[in-house]
Order: C-alpha cells, then sequence, then structure tokens
C-alpha cells in the first residue's frame, strides 16, 4: 500500500474549505439535523435547496454495498430522499468492469458511481469523470489523511473514498481439514469442485499473479499470458466464478474456500459461524472504492451533495456497521463497536498491510489483453469438444446447401 | 383381454402426464412453500410466516421497477396496436411479392435469439448517441426501452391480425360503401369491430410478452430497472425470500387471468353455441 | 376490399419503424463485426471468433442434447394430450402455458434451490442415504435448466400437429397388425413432421442463445455463446466489435438452424403435392 501520495491537499481544495467554512471545528457550533433517530446530518449546510426542483439521482453502487434497509439496517436513501427531496433511483452492478462498459456504451446516464481506484484511474484518463467542486462536499474534511491523494487521483480532485478494504481467502472450518493460509491453496485438487472464485478479471488475476510471486499490476501482455495460464490450470478446481453470489454459497455451505473482500467476509461470518477468513501470506490487494460523479451527469451539484451525505458521519457509520467494509472517516471509525474497531479483518495489522498492494491503472494493450484471456481462460474446456463446433458446422453447412440446391432444382423443374 | 390392455395403457398415459407436470409443477411448488417460510435460509424451513410479503410491499426498488413495467408494458402495447394494425390494413393491399417481402423481415424479430435483437438496437442507440443525438446524457432510458419494446411487440400484432383480416367478408364493406359510407366510417363502422377480437388478443399477447421480457431490455435499459431486470439483480446478491414471495404473487395473478379469460371464453362459446342453435332452429 | 392504393399509406409508419429499427441495427451488427475500434475496415473480429470455439461448441451441443430431450420428453404429452375429450383437453393445456407465463428467470431461481448441495434433491436423497451429489454448476444442470424452461415450445407445437392425427388412422394400424413401434415410427411420426420441425426451432434457438440458464445453473464455467456475447457488451471485456462478429455467427447458426428444419415443411408440402 505504499503508494506515492500528497500529504498536501490541493491548493484548489484548501481554498474551497475556506470558503465554504464547513471545517468540522466550526461545525459543530451548529445544532444537527435530526432526520431519524439513527441519522443526523450536519445543519450548517443547505440539504434542501434542490427540494423543489424534483430531481433523481441516478446512483450506480455495488451489490450489497449500502445501508439499504434490507435485515432491520436503517434505510440511509430514504432517509437522504426525506430530507432533501432529492428523488434517488439506485441500480447495482457487480464489477468494475460491467460498470466501465455500461458507462462506455453511452447508455446509461448516471449521477454518482462508486468505482475502485484502478478504474476510478482508467476513467480518469479517458475523461470520463467530472471535477468535484469541493464547495459542496465540505465533509472530506473528515476523510482520514491516510485515504487521501492516492496515485490513481493523486488530488482527489475526481473521487472521494467511500471504503477500502483487502482480500482474502473465506473459508468453511468445517469443510477444510487444515485451514487455508496461502492463495495457492485455492489450487489444491483436494478441493477440487469447492472452491468459488471471483468473477472479475482484475481480482482473479491479481490472485494467481500472487501466487506465482509477481506484482498484481502486469506490465507487459506477455505477462498477462504467463498468469492466466495459472487461472486456466485452477479451473478444474473451480465449482464457479461468482460475486455476490458468493453470500448464499458459503452461508449455506455449498463451497469450502472463495477468495473475497474483507468487508463481505464480516457479513457472511455474522451469518455464519462456521466460516473464516484468512490473509493469505503471498500478500493481498488493498482496495479503495470511491464515490465519483460521470462527466455526463446532468445534476452535478445534487451529485456532490449525495456524496456529502454519504460522508456525514452517522450516514456512514450505519453504511459500515451494515456492509462490514473499513471507513476512510476518522470519526465513524471511532463510533464503532469495538469488536468491529478492532476488528483484524476490517482493520489488518502492519504484518498483513505491509504485503498489501494496490491496483493501477493498467495500459490500454495490456488492459485489453486482460479482458481478452479472462474470456478466453472462462471459454477454455478441457474436453476438447471445440472440434464438435467444426463437425457441427460443417453439417449444417452441408444440409442447408443441399436445401438450396434442391430448392432451385424444384425451381428450374416448376419453370419448364 | 382388450379392455384389460386398455386400461394398462390409460394407467401409463397419467402416470406419464402426472410425471411430466410434477416436473412442470415441482419448482414452483418449492419456490411457493418457502415464500411462507420464517427463516431467511433456503436449507431449513423453520415455521410459516407471511413476513416476506410484508417486507416485499416495503421494497421501493421492486415496486418502482414493477411500476415501470407496467407503464411500459401498457404504452408499448397500446402503440404496437396501432401500428400492428395500421400495417396489416396496409400490407394487406398490397402486392403479393411486397407483402412477402414486408412479412418476412417482419420475422426477424420474431425468430432472431433475443439476445440479437437486444444487442443489435443497442449498437443503433449507441451509434445515435455518436452522432450527438440525446445530447450529453444520452438516449438510454425510457426512449431506449420503449422504443425496444414497441419493435419486438408489433410482428405478433401483424402476425394476429392479418389472418383475421384475410379471412373477413369485404362484401360487407362493399356493401356501407354502397349504402354511402365514406372509405372511413365503413372501416370504422365496418372493419374495426369485426377485427376487435384479434386486435384485443394481440394486445394481450404485447403485454405479457413486454412484463415478461428480460433479454432486450437488459441491453437498452440505461438507468431503468423493469422487474425482470430487478429479478435478476436480485437473483445475483444474497438472495432474499422476498424474490419467493414475488413469484407466488405473480404465479397467483397469472392463475387468476387464466382462469377469468378462460370463464370468459367458455361463457362466449356457449352463447355463440346457443346462437347457433338458435339459427338453426329458425331456418 | 381495401385494396384501394390510398390504404396502402397506413402501413408508412410501420415501414420506416421497421427499417430504422429492424433492418438498419442487423446492418450495424454486420458494420459493427467488420470494423476495428477506429472505424476501419478488419476481418480480425471474425477470425478471432477462433479463440472460442470451444465455446461455440459447447453451446450447439447442450443446445442439441436439451432439443432432443425435450422431443423425447414431449412427443407422448402431445399425442397423450391430443387423444383426450375436448373440455379436458382445455385444462390441460392451460396447465402446460401456465409455467410459461412466469418469469423465466423466477423459474430457472428456483431450480439453483434445488439442484444446490444443500438443496431440497440432495436432502431428500440423504434420507435415503444416497448422495449428495454435486449437481449445479455442471453443464447437466445447464441442460436441465433449458429443458425445464423450453418444455412447453416442445409440446404446444406437437400438441397442435398432433391433434390432425385422427384416431381411426392409429386404430387401422393396429387392426393391420403393426405393433407400438412401428406405428410410432411409421404413422405417429410422420404425421407430427411439423409440429416436429416448428418445437425443434422453438427450443433450439433460444437454448443456444441463452446466458442467463449458464449463469445461474453453470456456474459461470460453462460459458454459453450468450454469456460471451453479454460479456462483451455489458461485461468484463467491454469489445462491441468482437461482440457484433460473434452475433453475426451466432444468426448464421440460427439460420441454419431454421433452413434445416423448415426442410421438413417443404418436403411435407411435396409430399401433399
Amino acid at each position: 500500500m505504499k503508494q506515492s501520495k500528497r500529504t498536501l491537499l490541493s491548493t484548489l481544495l484548501c481554498a474551497a474549505l475556506a470558503v465554504s467554512g464547513a471545517l468540522p471545528a466550526l461545525a459543530e457550533d451548529v445544532e444537527p439535523i435530526q432526520i431519524n433517530e439513527d441519522l443526523s446530518v450536519s445543519g450548517d449546510y443547505d440539504w434542501t435547496r434542490f427540494a423543489e426542483d424534483h430531481i433523481t439521482l441516478n446512483v450506480y453502487n455495488w451489490g450489497l454495498y449500502i445501508s439499504d434497509g434490507s435485515d432491520e439496517s436503517v434505510d440511509v436513501l430514504s432517509a437522504f430522499e426525506e430530507l432533501t427531496g432529492i428523488k434517488v433511483n439506485y441500480t447495482t452492478f457487480d464489477s468494475n468492469e460491467s460498470l466501465y462498459a455500461k458507462m462506455k456504451s453511452g447508455g446509461a446516464s448516471y449521477d454518482v458511481i462508486f468505482p475502485s481506484d484502478y478504474m476510478v484511474g482508467k476513467m480518469i484518463q479517458e475523461g470520463m469523470l467530472a471535477e468535484l467542486d469541493y464547495s459542496n462536499i465540505p465533509n472530506f474534511s473528515r476523510i482520514g489523511e491516510d485515504y487521501r491523494g492516492w496515485s490513481f487521483d493523486p488530488d482527489n480532485a475526481y473521487s472521494v473514498p467511500y471504503t477500502w478494504g483487502t482480500t482474502g481467502i473465506i473459508y468453511n472450518t468445517t469443510m477444510v481439514e487444515e485451514a487455508p493460509t496461502r492463495w495457492a491453496d485455492l489450487w489444491d485438487v483436494e478441493y477440487a469442485g469447492n472452491v468459488l472464485m471471483f468473477n472479475n478479471s482484475r481480482d482473479a488475476y491479481a490472485i494467481a499473479a500472487k501466487k506465482l510471486g509477481r506484482s498484481l499490476n502486469p506490465g507487459s501482455v506477455d505477462e498477462v499470458d504467463l498468469v492466466m495460464k495459472e487461472l486456466q490450470a485452477q479451473k478444474s478446481v473451480v465449482q464457479a466464478y461468482v460475486m455476490d453470489e458468493i453470500f448464499d454459497k458459503m452461508e449455506g455451505g455449498e463451497a469450502a474456500m472463495a477468495p473475497y473482500y474483507a468487508g463481505d467476509a464480516l457479513t457472511m461470518i455474522e451469518d455464519n459461524p462456521d466460516l473464516a477468513f484468512v490473509s493469505p501470506e503471498e500478500g493481498v490487494n488493498f482496495f479503495v472504492d470511491s464515490m465519483c460523479v460521470p462527466a455526463t451527469s446532468r445534476h452535478k451539484e445534487a451529485a456532490e451533495l449525495f456524496i456529502n451525505y454519504m460522508c456525514e458521519p452517522t450516514v456512514a457509520y450505519q453504511n459500515c456497521d451494515f456492509i462490514g467494509y473499513s471507513t476512510p472517516l476518522t470519526e465513524v471509525w471511532e463510533m464503532l463497536d469495538d469488536d468491529l474497531k478492532y476488528s483484524p479483518i476490517a482493520y489488518p495489522d502492519e504484518s498483513v498491510m505491509s504485503k498489501a498492494e494496490v491496483f493501477v491503472t493498467l495500459p490500454d494493450d495490456v488492459n485489453a489483453e486482460m479482458d481478452a484471456k479472462w474470456s478466453e481462460m472462462k471459454s477454455y474446456d478441457e474436453s476438447g469438444s471445440g472440434w464438435l463446433v467444426v463437425a457441427f458446422l460443417l453439417a449444417a453447412l452441408a444440409v442447408s446447401a443441399f436445401n438450396i440446391w434442391r430448392k432451385m432444382r424444384k425451381k428450374v423443374r416448376d419453370n419448364y | 383381454m382388450k379392455t384389460w390392455k386398455r386400461q394398462n395403457r390409460h394407467l401409463l398415459q397419467r402416470t406419464y402426464l402426472i410425471l411430466i407436470f410434477g416436473f412442470m409443477y415441482l419448482p414452483i411448488a418449492v419456490l411457493i412453500a418457502y415464500s411462507f417460510n420464517e427463516n431467511k435460509s433456503r436449507a431449513v424451513f423453520t415455521g410459516f410466516s407471511l413476513k416476506w410479503y410484508v417486507s416485499l410491499f416495503h421494497n421501493e426498488m421492486i415496486l418502482s421497477a414493477l411500476g415501470l413495467s407496467l407503464v411500459l408494458a401498457l404504452v408499448s402495447s397500446v402503440v404496437a396496436t396501432v401500428l400492428g394494425t395500421l400495417a396489416t390494413i396496409g400490407i394487406n393491399s398490397m402486392s403479393r411479392k411486397m407483402q412477402l417481402v414486408i412479412n418476412n423481415i417482419s420475422y426477424v424479430p420474431v425468430v432472431n435469439p433475443e439476445i440479437i435483437t437486444g444487442v443489435s438496437l443497442m449498437l443503433l442507440f449507441v451509434m445515435t448517441q455518436k452522432m450527438g443525438i440525446g445530447g450529453e446524457e444520452g438516449v438510454f432510458g425510457w426512449p431506449t426501452l420503449l422504443i425496444a419494446h414497441i419493435t419486438f411487440n408489433v410482428p405478433y400484432v401483424i402476425f394476429n391480425v392479418s389472418p383475421k383480416l384475410r379471412q373477413l367478408d369485404s362484401s360487407l364493406y362493399n356493401a356501407a360503401l354502397d349504402l354511402g359510407c365514406t372509405p372511413r366510417q365503413a372501416f370504422f363502422k365496418v372493419i374495426l369491430p369485426q377485427l376487435s377480437p384479434a386486435i384485443l388478443s394481440a394486445f394481450l399477447i404485447c403485454l405479457t410478452y413486454s412484463i415478461d421480457d428480460f433479454m432486450i431490455s437488459y441491453f437498452n435499459c440505461g438507468t431503468m430497472q423493469t422487474l425482470p431486470i430487478a429479478i435478476y439483480s436480485m437473483t445475483r446478491k444474497k438472495v432474499s425470500p422476498e424474490i419467493n414471495a414475488l413469484s407466488t404473487i405473480m404465479f397467483l395473478v397469472i392463475l387468476a387471468i387464466i382462469l377469468t379469460s378462460n370463464a370468459i371464453d367458455s361463457r362466449a362459446y356457449k352463447r355463440n353455441q346457443a346462437a347457433i342453435r338458435r339459427d338453426a332452429a329458425n331456418a | 376490399m381495401l385494396r384501394s392504393k390510398a390504404s396502402r399509406w397506413a402501413a408508412a409508419p410501420y415501414l420506416v419503424w421497421m427499417c430504422i429499427f429492424i433492418v438498419v441495427p442487423l446492418a450495424i451488427v454486420v458494420w459493427y463485426a467488420l470494423t476495428d475500434a477506429n472505424g476501419f475496415f478488419t476481418l480480425a473480429n471474425l477470425t478471432g471468433i477462433g479463440r472460442y470455439a470451444s465455446v461455440f461448441g459447447r453451446s450447439l451441443l447442450l443446445a442439441a442434447e436439451a432439443t432432443v430431450i425435450c422431443l423425447v420428453l414431449a412427443f407422448p404429452v402431445g399425442y397423450f394430450l391430443s387423444r383426450l375429450r375436448a373440455n379436458k383437453q382445455h385444462i390441460m393445456l392451460m396447465l402446460v402455458m401456465l409455467p410459461m407465463w412466469m418469469n423465466f428467470l423466477l423459474r430457472t431461481y428456483a431450480w439453483m434451490t434445488l439442484l444446490e448441495k444443500n438443496g431440497l434433491i440432495n436432502k431428500l436423497l440423504g434420507l435415503f442415504g444416497i448422495g449428495p451429489f454435486n449437481m449445479i454448476n455442471t453443464s447437466g444442470a445447464v441442460v436441465l435448466g433449458m429443458v425445464y424452461n423450453y418444455l412447453p415450445y416442445m409440446i404446444l407445437p406437437l400438441y397442435t400437429a398432433m391433434t390432425k392425427i385422427d384416431n381411426s388412422v392409429v386404430e387401422a394400424a393396429q387392426d393391420l397388425g403393426a405393433n407400438v413401434f412401428q406405428i410410432l415410427l411409421r404413422v405417429l411420426i410422420p404425421l407430427a413432421r411439423p409440429g416436429i420441425a416448428t418445437g425443434i426451432t422453438m427450443v433450439f434457438v433460444p437454448a443456444v442463445s441463452t446466458f442467463i440458464i449458464s449463469r445461474m445453473l453453470g456456474g459461470g464455467a460453462n460459458l454459453l455463446i450468450g454469456d460471451l456475447i453479454e460479456l462483451q457488451f455489458l461485461g468484463n471485456s467491454y469489445n462491441l466489435n468482437l461482440g457484433s462478429a460473434m452475433s453475426l455467427v451466432l444468426m448464421v447458426i440460427v439460420l441454419l438452424c431454421m433452413s434445416f428444419t423448415s426442410s421438413f415443411d417443404e418436403e411435407e408440402m411435396e409430399g401433399v403435392m
């Protein structure tokens, strides 16, 4: 995680904060607005300026990544609607890549999105994000120094950290003989058919790369090919490639082990105490998921208001408490229950963090190779039924040629 | 000997049909049973509860998706029905060759795999966006969904209405003209009433296809979520028994619709039969 | 009747619609399939599909398996239904169609519950001391999902074709000493041919292009053509050009399949003539 980062905020940001005068020290003077018994927001911010405008914000987030009222949690979205009069159209995606595809196909006009580090970088490069106006997001000052200024967005000009975390292996203690300690254990043939795997190229690649003792950021196309071979070799062991489906499968004892994000592991362990989590020895991925506003957003200021709301301590606390991911907001961390606050899963110690690595945005050719190899890896079939396609196509071709020939013959016959 | 054999055969038939229907209904029965499970887990049945129905009706995502699906189905079906009926009348008066060409093209969305219809429309919209139509925020969303739904619905209208139009007795129309109707009056007073059952059934078919469609909407929905898309995103997460409750309700609604339409049909059939008998008696 | 020139104009709105939203999109698919990301002509997309030959093979194979199983299962159903009394037929038809009206995502989801390792089927088998079996996330589960979802599409056309077979034909064959298999091969199958052809198309086409069933029941490891296309358009490997090329190939496959089944129909016609 030792990336180059700036300790100082950009001058722009400082100026913005000074103008708005919303530093937390000052904010305490104003009585907070109580939305309901669990949520309150700072009182010196104009939350209701869009109340009459009938705005609908399109928010696109990861699945199960907000406190949405399910399982007796607090519904932060309806509280936001109640507070601001802005309607939220909340939909979910399941990987950075599908978020990118959806944005890129020009389709969706989202107002707030939640990409991870490397995807923020990629989107900045391609001009897909709007620069944030921090006078609308005074709560940015609550973000801990450690979580600002990552290399993908050194000035935080485009992104506000939402949560962070690490990856690791979640396993069912009743189904494994020996607790896994390394990524390599996901290749163990003893657990063939009992292993789940990430269903997105970047996370899956990172695991194979770490297993081989390489960086999870490939330097060349050849390196991608090499590491992807490792994933191909794993295929016979893997039961299924999953993203959020993992919750049901691990909690229901459908598989023995799976790699996933630490925050979700906490949720799963809470529901099924047989589960446990380990940070593999080879080193893990440290990620920061951020809130951004796409360049095509029609309601940029309202989107910034939403981001500011998400950084309100009580709101962020409910989210953290529900989704289990680690918070970049110092105040919120202090509010947490002790078992989450000092959880080695959510807030791992130096031994894990020193070996953690952050994704960087890859050059286009390497990225394209990774995408292509990923679909190829998933298409790969050991049984070699590939030849069947040739046989089938030839047969079909022969039949249709015969049909056409017959039809033509018939036509000729009819004509005379 | 022969009766024994026949009985045996009947038994065999019945067992086979029961097995097949069991296969078809077992999963649905399981879905419904688990909607009443008190426990969230699919592994155990701990007790009877209606709480998933309660939480379903508080799930704003599902309710708004349902609302969108209903409005979309209604609007697209109305437009498709009008467009399709007009088209049928127009096509009917064209040369045979033209009819063949148009019908063949109209068949494309019906026989093409849904994924291709969806993808090809998506590419069209991506292209329009690249040309700058739709402005900054693009065209995806309500307009694209509506266009997509109308596009795959219209052919069903055409193929439902055109056989009826061909069966129509043309002398009625001509008689109306002879009696001084304008062609327009003749159309609305004579042709349309006769076509209306076919048009109505086409409309209903459109409604159901539209509500049920996932594949084509999936590629063209933008930020919107129709009910099938919401269901899809639910099955990809931690699955909540709300989805079972939703299945149960949908099953019951469909059952009710089919039973009532059936009852109406059979009553109409009986009335028809009675009328025929009366006519026969009069003659 | 109604054959006035003026009434032709009634079709004009639809014709415009048809051109823009049916013809043009297909042309765009072809265009994208034959160009690269910068819009230059290339055949690389089409040749690149060779890498995914195994996916196409698997899709065709699984869809063919599902179609054959559907045919075998549905044939007796169609026949038995067509021999029932009229009012009973009506009810049974409703029963066949009822599951079709339910959203197919929900139907497929139902099988997830049944097939899981700790699912109902394994639990039931466990009572008898058998199992547990690995059923979900296999290609067998995908075929099962296809058969389950598309069985009604096979039953209905078969039933329609068989209602046209007069009982006396079967009885005549019986009286002439034909056994069950002879009746099946010589009488029923030839007479039900149009239904068989329609049924095969109606099952094979959606089965070969699905991506939901393989994703929900196949665990993402049994990729089908549909998955691959989805992956290029809205999934992990964003590549519209490659996706279009794949769609093009899929379309060709479907066309071939249709020409294959429609040849049955033609023979039927020839036989009549």
